[in-house]
């Protein structure tokens, strides 16, 4: 726990913390041009922030106070942590050596949780609905999540052996992509497409918002939330969707620029920073910025189904293909040419 | 930290609160909630998700309308017709326009029953691209929503051309309309018309096509063909429960008695009618395209003439105040059977108003639809029915279970007024 260490660490929450609001500002503006509607300016989350940290907080009567307020302290906390172990811009978790992917799972699990369990404590129905439907939800789409980094890291597992197959590390991790054949290739694009598909869940976007749909249950486990506390769970939720994106182009996209292009090292971060951005940006795009333009929310139930058997079956079928490309894979090759 | 010490013996407390989530929860839809546009107390009792009590409290935007009216001379209070409701403020008027009529027996020319049905048609299609959008954002498909404001707004801007006015159109007038349409506007309509042509297309290919659309409306908030009779629906409700029934049809008023109009059922565009929450929604799409083809005769056989019977007020007034007699009027509002009864007893004012909107007679339904249905899909099912709340209400009941009238709220709303300027002095 050096002082740099520290500076560096401040340093990359406040950047994330950044990158977050201003890439829902960007999520704002695009959804609304694709519903030809003009849209808030980019930096609305931000002034919207700003705003919450000056009203008052409120917390009602019935609320189990201390866990009412501790919650949105505990979501942040998490989902900042989380920047800590995951690679970042290009550069190396601050805290590549002491994660792993398993506790990058957990932390991307804790916000959520943190926010069903303060709508719970809140006292308000909707809040208690919101929280339920929130608590369902993870439970359909962890499962599938699991079985995309498991499968990941088999195939590390088998394919480089002396490679720490959770590990977070960048340089250790080559691109999935570049160590399997056209089998693996097919497998590999399945689980992207239901990690991709686990995204709006994540996020808490549509079609899976329900547990805050607003003209539902008003706004769910947040319905009691106001001033400084919505401002944290606000963030939290921002965090959330920038904090997976990040994830998933770690998993799936973890390539430099450096190997594409050649660049003057001294400006190379700066390159690296915003090739990294692109590619979050292309992966919240496809996941998060269509599909809540042209979806409807579905019920808890629906949505539920449609992870535990659509997405978890493809996600299977992801993980088939990849041991069928490393058992019988070379033979098929090698029959074929 | 010794605050937290001294309150954690409650988290058991938030323990049983998430185990007591089984049993019966009161939740209240209103009267103020995100996903309702007018004021109206529904209290659903859920256990789990599923709805197991509807409980309906109306009266919050009451204003005594009806009394009013029976203080004012019938033109004066045409105007106050008109705002029973932001929405359906070609309908109120023109039944109590043609409430009148009937205890005057006063002829309306021929061109100005074409130029009101052109009137309530555009109010239609208004209206029922209002309640598309609505119904998309109750399940959370804003795209839609933005779509079809987009597309009424064409509409609105040619009800303004005609009347001057974008809602609150003032253009019905006792005895007739107060202004003509002319031949270069009527070009303009059916511009209007062709634009609405395309916007069908594409409505149905949204609403027909659309997956999660589907998902979220189909074979939820059902209403039998039986209980539709039985309940007595009207209007797009209850046609979509199988009930042909529309006063269009059935009593025609206006120009409708020239035009052949027959109501539709969902079958129109579907195969068969379940009576669901995706059927009411069809409903309105196809009501649209009718809508369309309407003005579009009005306009192709409409005759030249006068446009109102009297065009001097004073001396209508004179006459009015000379009539005894009853009148009821029933017309076709957007969102189904609409009752005016007016009684004169030669004098300045009606001595009786009596406004039945459609809402009120669908708000009868809402129980049987939503009881066994998810909590999820109440704010579509309420949203389905289209409820007008400031037509609806009537009355209003007080905590006690007394009824206040407007002489009362009145007396209150004095009260109020007095206090708060004695305050500020």
């Amino acid at each position: 726990m050096t002082p740099i260490f520290i500076v560096n660490a401040f340093g990359l929450m406040l950047l994330a913390i950044l990158i977050a609001l201003i890439l829902n500002g960007v999520e704002r503006k695009v959804v609304a041009r694709m519903q030809s509607r003009i849209g808030p300016p980019i930096l609305q989350p931000i002034i919207d922030i700003k705003k919450l940290l000056m009203k008052e907080n409120i917390v009602p009567e019935t609320a189990v106070k201390w866990v009412f307020n501790t919650m949105p302290f505990v979501a942040i906390s998490t989902a900042l942590v989380f920047f800590l172990y995951v690679p970042f811009a290009g550069q190396n978790a601050l805290l590549k050596n002491q994660g792993d992917l398993i506790l990058v799972l957990y932390l991307l699990v804790i916000p959520p949780l943190a926010l069903a369990i303060g709508g719970f404590a809140s006292g308000s129905n909707f809040a208690s609905i919101g929280a339920q439907r929130e608590l369902v939800l993870m439970l359909s789409y962890e499962f599938v999540l699991a079985t995309i980094v498991f499968s990941l890291s088999w195939l590390y597992s088998v394919t480089t052996p002396n490679m720490p197959v959770f590990s977070v590390d960048l340089e250790a991790r080559p691109s999935p992509w570049l160590i399997v054949g056209p089998f693996g290739t097919v497998g590999i694009l399945l689980l992207l497409i239901t990690s991709l598909a686990v995204m709006p869940a994540k996020a808490g976007k549509l079609p899976h918002d329900m547990s805050e749909a607003k003209t539902e249950i008003a706004d769910g486990a947040l319905a009691e939330y106001s001033g400084l506390n919505l401002a944290l769970l606000y963030i939290t939720q921002a965090l959330r969707t920038f904090g997976f994106a990040t994830f998933i182009v770690f998993l799936f996209f973890p390539c430099n620029i450096e190997q594409f292009f050649g660049f003057d090292p001294f400006f190379l971060p700066i390159f690296n920073f915003f090739f990294f951005l692109a590619k979050v940006f292309a992966v919240m795009f496809c996941s998060v910025f269509i599909v809540s333009a042209v979806t409807a929310r579905f019920r808890i139930d629906q949505a539920s189904a449609f992870y535990i058997f659509t997405i978890f079956t493809i996600s299977l079928f992801g993980l088939l293909l990849l041991i069928l490309d490393f058992f019988i894979g070379g033979q098929l090759y090698a029959l074929f040419g | 930290m010794k605050r937290v010490h001294q309150n954690l013996p409650k988290i058991s407390t938030m323990v049983k609160r998430m185990a007591d989530n089984e049993k019966k929860v009161n939740i209240p839809i209103g009267p103020i909630h995100p996903a309702l546009k007018e004021p109206v107390q529904i209290e659903v009792s859920v256990s789990g998700e599923r709805v197991t009590d509807v409980n309906i409290t109306l009266g919050h935007v009451h204003r005594g309308i009806e009394w009013v009216g029976t203080r004012r001379n019938p033109i004066q209070t045409l105007y106050i017709a008109e705002r029973v409701c932001g929405i359906c403020n070609i309908c109120h008027p023109m039944a109590f326009c043609i409430a009148i009529e009937n205890a005057a027996n006063i002829a309306v020319p021929e061109r100005a029953e074409y130029l009101r049905t052109i009137f309530a048609e555009l109010e239609r299609i208004h209206s029922h691209l209002l309640f598309l959008g609505v119904a998309a954002h109750e399940m959370g498909f804003d795209s839609i929503l933005h779509y079809t404001w987009l597309t009424r707004e064409k509409v609105l801007d040619v009800v303004e051309m005609l009347t001057g006015n974008r809602i609150t159109k003032g253009i019905m007038m006792i005895g007739g309309v107060r202004r003509d349409i002319s031949d270069s506007q009527a070009e303009k309509i059916r511009a209007a018309m062709d634009y609405y042509e395309k916007v069908y297309g594409k409505m149905c290919n949204i609403f027909l096509d659309d997956k999660t659309i589907k998902m979220r409306t189909r074979d939820i908030g059902f209403l039998s063909k039986k209980d539709a009779l039985r309940f007595c629906a009207v209007g797009p409700t209850a046609r979509a429960s199988g009930v042909k029934k529309d006063i269009r049809q059935d009593y025609p008023y206006a120009a409708y008695p020239d035009i052949d109009i027959e109501a539709l059922t969902p079958e129109f565009l579907l195969k068969e009618t379940r009576g669901d929450v995706y059927d009411r929604v069809v409903m309105r799409a196809i009501e649209i395209k009718q809508s369309i083809d309407i003005v579009r005769e009005c306009l192709k056989e409409m005759p030249s003439g006068p446009i109102v019977s009297e065009p001097v007020l004073q001396k209508l007034l004179f006459n009015l105040k000379q009539v005894q007699g009853e009148g009821v009027a029933l017309v076709e509002a957007p969102r189904g059977e609409l009752i005016h009864y007016i009684k004169m007893e030669k004098a300045d004012a009606p001595s009786s108003w009596k406004i039945r909107a459609p809402t009120y007679a669908n708000l009868h339904v809402l129980r049987t639809m939503l009881i066994g249905s998810e909590l999820a899909d109440v704010p579509v099912i309420v949203a389905s029915i289209d409820p007008c709340m400031s037509c609806a209400n009537r009355a209003i009941i007080a905590d006690k279970g007394a009824l206040l009238y407007q002489e009362k709220l009145r007396e209150l709303c004095i009260g109020k007024t007095r206090r708060l300027r004695g305050a500020t002095k």
